[in-house]
């Protein structure tokens, strides 16, 4: 063989490959199958139901009326002077995102070890397909947080949705980045030793309650001053803050802590990205 | 020809048992010689893997030290026992996995078809599946498009396209996922014996299909099978693996060669074990031509030989060998009583064969059954797992019968 032929190899494997190789072009090359699995997880979602694409409402919807009666009655737990149902619905809407990003990423390895045992593609189309596919049910229940945002907005009652709106479309990046990092990390911790997978059902639950989802970052401010740093280094903390305020007019954050929450959201994204990277060449053997 | 794959002393090293609490301490020592720059302490203890013999080690090499080139526009097939790397050594090329040490390089787009419907999704449409198996075996969705109703047409079963293919018979769902696998463009293709699927027909038409892919359009093709039949009249280069390493490397007919010379009684092995118990049982069996060779052509006088392990004498003993395709369907029994013949078998082992001069079976996997049995009683019956294979031979130019068409190929003369 000549050298020539030596030099322009397409593909080489190998043991090892650089972590910052995140296989770009390779990832390019498979962009409509991105678009596929969005729109399998989208279109199995609802076959054979009645209702279709509703059923993402329903979800939010109970949820809300329960935490109404439980937290906001019952319990009577501040709402920042807003209407209560509305206050829950920001609050669980934005959650449940973040929520099913890192839930359902964190199982890509071991969900998916039957298609990855036969098949090569970039595997980070996976994590990726699930966080758009679950933007997309983040946006169906987004129409029904404004329905009732305009119903309350036409009763007349104290909401000032403001400027801070323009900064939704970041929040939605922080949250998405930050549950597909978390989630990565997990579901690559997950592959040899499934300990952990075991922590994240009701680790997520557990963590719901550190975060401002059903009482405000200033009820605890004014309850437990001393306390306060464990729900407010809590990067999901200024994000739902940041959103009710935009929505709102209600919401306890600072330009500082939501920096603080961005630059979180990186370093998680990128460890993420780096361990993934690595389990994704070998899993295979030992999940 | 370009040489498009190139694997340089690739390894490859899997742990055997159970992962779990007992491993933590194993996986810490590795992480910490890996941090002090060494070696895997675990990987040098690894041996050859043989996975009849109980080993030392619990780390094995599935595949040791494996060198090969492969040139642009051959057919490769890959041959070997179960457990012999064949598997692993095509995961490594999919890249489902990486190798353990040792590299690949790889000229071209590699498509693998490890497995027919990767990715197929029960609840969505036969059509909704096409696009998504496609996208996941690398194909761009306008690329799809194009190729669609080639696909469909293909598969045979445009009147279910809308319908979830869960409601699929097991038949129609892999017709429609080796129609998709069928039409992938890439430079390589990596196939795992997925033709040992459908009816007859379709292998038919799935064989004609990869025999273009490799023939008529110069691309790479990577076969595992252990459909002899297939694997001559599909490739015309070989890779014979044997414990994770390459015995043979050539052109197919002489690895084949080496292949059939080289099983060690493995078949007459697993008979011993179900001795418990009967007076006389089947020890050995081999096929063999004129000569002497395992390497039994499909013309040609052939000796079935058998070995019979008797506890104590026995008159008047008769013996059948019952030869079936691989589906199990029988094609011809030979039978002692047929010609009355009887034998007395002493104790200790005895030699028994049967020559046949007339039986042109077609190049391919037999399977054997054989019966041992006095005027009384059935002393041994075995019937699973025993199988010779008949070879291609080189000089062969009249075509042969496909899957369709029979097993035996009758001599004839057309006037």
């Amino acid at each position: 063989m000549s050298k020539l032929t030596d030099e322009k190899w397409d593909i080489e494997l190998s043991p090892q490959s650089s972590p910052f190789d995140l296989k770009l072009k390779d990832m390019w090359h498979y962009r409509d199958l991105l678009v596929l699995l969005v729109r399998r997880d989208f279109v199995s979602f609802y076959k054979q139901t009645i209702l279709g694409p509703l059923w993402f409402f329903v979800q939010p919807l109970f949820t809300t009326i329960i935490y109404t009666f439980v937290f906001g009655s019952l319990a009577d737990i501040s709402a920042d002077n807003l209407p209560k149902p509305l206050f829950y619905l920001a609050g669980i809407t934005a959650w449940n995102y973040f929520a099913d990003c890192l839930t359902k990423t964190s199982t890509v390895f071991t969900v998916n070890a039957g298609l990855f045992g036969k098949v090569y593609f970039p595997r980070l189309i996976v994590p990726l397909s699930i966080v758009v596919s679950n933007l997309l049910r983040f946006g169906v229940q987004m129409i029904l947080f404004l329905l009732i945002m305009f119903i309350y907005v036409f009763k007349g009652a104290n909401i000032h949705p403001n400027a801070f709106l323009l900064i939704f479309p970041l929040l939605l990046i922080l949250m998405a980045m930050l549950g597909l990092g978390l989630g990565m990390i997990i579901s690559a911790m997950t592959t040899k030793y499934r300990d952990l997978s075991f922590l994240v059902t009701f680790g997520i639950q557990l963590m719901m309650y550190l975060t401002t989802v059903i009482y405000p970052l200033s009820a605890v401010k004014q309850k437990f001053p001393s306390y306060t740093w464990i729900v407010e280094y809590n990067p999901m903390t200024s994000i739902i803050e940041a959103f009710r305020y935009g929505f709102l007019g209600q919401g306890t954050f600072t330009m500082l802590s939501l920096g603080i929450t961005t630059l979180v959201t990186f370093i998680i994204l990128l460890v993420g990205i780096l361990i993934f990277n690595r389990v994704e060449r070998t899993f295979i053997d030992t999940v | 020809m370009p040489v498009v794959i190139k694997a340089e002393k690739l390894s490859k090293a899997y742990q055997l048992g159970e992962i779990g609490t007992g491993t933590i301490s194993r996986d810490l020592e590795r992480y910490w010689a890996k941090l002090r720059g060494k070696e895997d302490p675990f990987l040098k203890i690894g041996e050859i893997n043989d996975r009849a013999k109980k080993g030392e080690s619990d780390v094995i090499w599935s595949l040791k030290d494996i060198n090969f080139d492969i040139n642009q526009g051959d057919a490769v097939g890959i041959i070997g026992k179960n457990g012999a790397g064949k598997s692993t050594l095509l995961k490594i090329l999919s890249r489902v996995t990486a190798p353990t040490t040792g590299s690949v390089k790889v000229k071209g787009r590699i498509a693998s078809l490890l497995e027919v419907g990767t990715g197929f999704h029960p609840e969505l449409s036969g059509k909704e599946n096409i696009y998504l198996n496609g996208a996941i075996l690398g194909m761009r969705k306008a690329e799809i498009k194009r190729k669609f109703d080639e696909i469909v047409d293909f598969s045979g079963v445009e009147r279910y396209i809308d319908t979830p293919v869960k409601r699929y018979s097991s038949g129609m769902y892999v017709r429609l996922a080796f129609a998709v696998a069928a039409h992938l463009e890439s430079e390589i293709l990596i196939v795992d014996e997925v033709l040992a699927v459908g009816d007859a027909e379709f292998q038919k038409k799935c064989l004609g299909k990869m025999g273009d892919i490799s023939k008529g359009e110069g691309r790479t093709v990577l076969f595992v099978s252990h459909n002899m039949g297939a694997i001559i009249s599909l490739c015309n280069q070989g890779i014979y693996l044997k414990n994770g390493q390459i015995t043979g490397n050539g052109s197919i007919e002489e690895v084949m060669k080496i292949y059939s010379d080289d099983r060690d009684g493995g078949y007459s092995k697993a008979v011993k074990i179900l001795n418990d118990g009967k007076k006389a049982w089947l020890s050995g069996f081999k096929v063999t031509d004129e000569d002497g060779t395992e390497h039994i052509q499909m013309e040609g006088k052939k000796t079935v030989q058998l070995e019979i392990d008797s506890t104590k004498q026995l008159e008047n003993v008769s013996v059948g060998i019952g030869i079936n395709d691989v589906n199990d369907v029988r094609i011809t029994t030979l039978f002692s009583k047929f010609f009355d013949k009887k034998y007395t078998l002493q104790q200790g082992t005895n030699q028994i064969s049967c020559k046949i001069n007339h039986l042109n079976l077609k190049p391919g996997t037999y399977k054997i059954a054989i019966y041992i049995g006095n005027d009384q009683e059935t002393l041994d019956y075995y019937d699973n797992g025993l199988q010779f294979e008949i070879f291609h031979s080189v000089k062969q130019t009249h075509l042969l019968p496909d899957s369709s068409q029979g097993s035996i190929f009758t001599e004839q003369i057309w006037i």
